[in-house]
């Protein structure tokens, strides 16, 4: 069963300037975000990113870019409390 | 390094050993899962980074790369049975290659400097690595090309697919790609969430029986102990709706924010109690329950966006900036009841 989460509120963005259809995001991305048509990446669904950041990591013209993090909430409470970014635990 | 039951020889290449593992998993392998399950020797279940053969590989046979978590490394092992390959350890301090990539600790950085430290260009001709998919976040396989000559392909998300992606040529199909998170993966995840509340339930049980001591007087221990146990039940069920019931039934709970299904199961829990032991008598214990309960189970369940597969940062961000304070508000004017109640809302 596919399970989805909040909308319209992912930071995954794609440039098709810079995309020069090298097929990377597709062969990372575990929530089949992408799609390439014509020898370029589109974005098929984003509502079902989770904004790992292997899709903009593995990116080699920056085309793809996200703001990764876990979206895990005990993480965001302690990144809080410390005043860092999310962190899970220790 | 202690002597590991799971190497069962040496497979020698270019005049050096390198430890064979062997591709089924003994009693003591599935013992130090399940312990690491139940969340007691979690962080410290790791395997010695560096080349491990598996089977009787030659220079030519693929190179996967892994994760030093023990139970990845097990896992990727069993399914390995029959095949002849390298499998390189890279130095994740024991985490999984998912949260590793996450932290960055399974990435290009180390990826790179394990290739040189093993020496991998010396022992096979190939040059192409075979890394699971869930590494992808934190390894630029552009930058792992330019800096060690080895192109990365990404395998599968799971071990399992691992046999038949080889077969079919180093080639994924969809399924192999896409990451699920059916009933037995939020199953088997619930032991370590009802580990992790237990001791403020033991906290929470403690400070009940101070309450029901202070409202009911002396009493001998074993009915003061009870009474505190069954004015325990009515917060039993609320932490379980929330680590339990909401992992459990999450695709079916309406609504999409996890603090929400949480708060749903919370309410359905508070009225079938207030309906059923409480019968609705006293009006003070209906505030107090309507109150407390269901935001308990709704912070717990939000806490599980921690352990799904699909959660972003922007929207738990997001789900947090609203339930927090309602959570915080309706527990807080619940908590007011019970003192102004002087605990006889209980």
């Amino acid at each position: 069963m596919r399970q989805s989460y909040l909308k319209n509120v992912v930071t995954l963005d794609l440039d098709p300037e810079k995309c020069i259809g090298c097929g990377r995001c597709q062969e990372v991305c575990p929530h089949d975000v992408f799609a390439l048509e014509s020898g370029r990446a589109e974005l098929r669904d984003r509502d079902a990113c989770m904004e790992c950041g292997a899709c903009a990591r593995n990116c080699p013209t920056e085309a793809v870019t996200v703001r990764a993090g876990v979206g895990c909430a005990y993480a965001i409470a302690i990144g809080l409390l410390r005043g860092t970014e999310p962190t899970c635990g220790e | 390094m202690k002597k590991n039951d799971w190497i069962v020889g040496e497979v020698a290449v270019s005049g050096r050993g390198f430890p064979q593992v062997s591709t089924r998993l003994n009693r003591a392998d599935i013992l130090g899962s399940l312990k690491a399950r139940s969340g007691s020797s979690r962080m410290s279940y790791t395997v010695e980074p560096g080349l491990y053969a598996v089977g009787r590989p030659t220079p030519d046979s693929p190179v996967l790369v892994s994760a030093n978590y023990k139970m990845s490394f097990d896992r990727l092992r069993k399914t390995l049975s029959g095949l002849d390959l390298w499998i390189l350890v890279i130095d994740t301090k024991g985490i999984n290659v998912w949260c590793a990539a996450g932290k960055g600790t399974f990435g290009t950085d180390e990826l790179v400097a394990r290739i040189a430290q093993v020496g991998l260009g010396d022992v096979v001709k190939g040059r192409s690595l075979i890394l699971p998919q869930l590494g992808a976040p934190g390894v630029a396989a552009h930058e792992v090309l330019r800096r060690s000559g080895f192109e990365v392909v990404y395998g599968p998300v799971r071990a399992v697919d691992i046999p038949e992606f080889l077969r079919a040529g180093r080639k994924a199909t969809p399924a192999m790609r896409a990451v699920r998170f059916g009933l037995w993966d939020r199953l088997i995840l619930t032991p370590i969430e009802l580990a992790g509340i237990l001791k403020p339930a033991l906290v929470l049980l403690g400070l009940l029986f101070v309450i029901t001591w202070i409202r009911g007087g002396p009493a001998p221990f074993l009915v003061l102990l009870g009474r505190a146990g069954a004015s325990f039940v009515p917060f039993l069920g609320a932490i379980l709706a929330g680590v339990f019931f909401t992992p459990l039934l999450l695709p079916i709970i309406p609504g999409r924010a996890f603090a929400w299904k949480g708060w749903l199961l919370g309410m359905a829990w508070t009225l079938l109690y207030l309906a059923l032991a409480a019968r609705w008598q006293d009006w003070r214990t209906v505030l107090l329950y309507l109150l407390l309960l269901p935001p308990i189970a709704s912070f717990l369940a939000m806490n599980f966006t921690g352990a799904t597969t699909f959660t972003s940062l922007s929207g738990v961000v997001k789900e947090m900036k609203i339930a927090l304070p309602v959570q915080v508000i309706s527990a807080g004017l619940g908590i007011l009841v019970l003192i102004l109640t002087l605990g006889k809302a209980l």
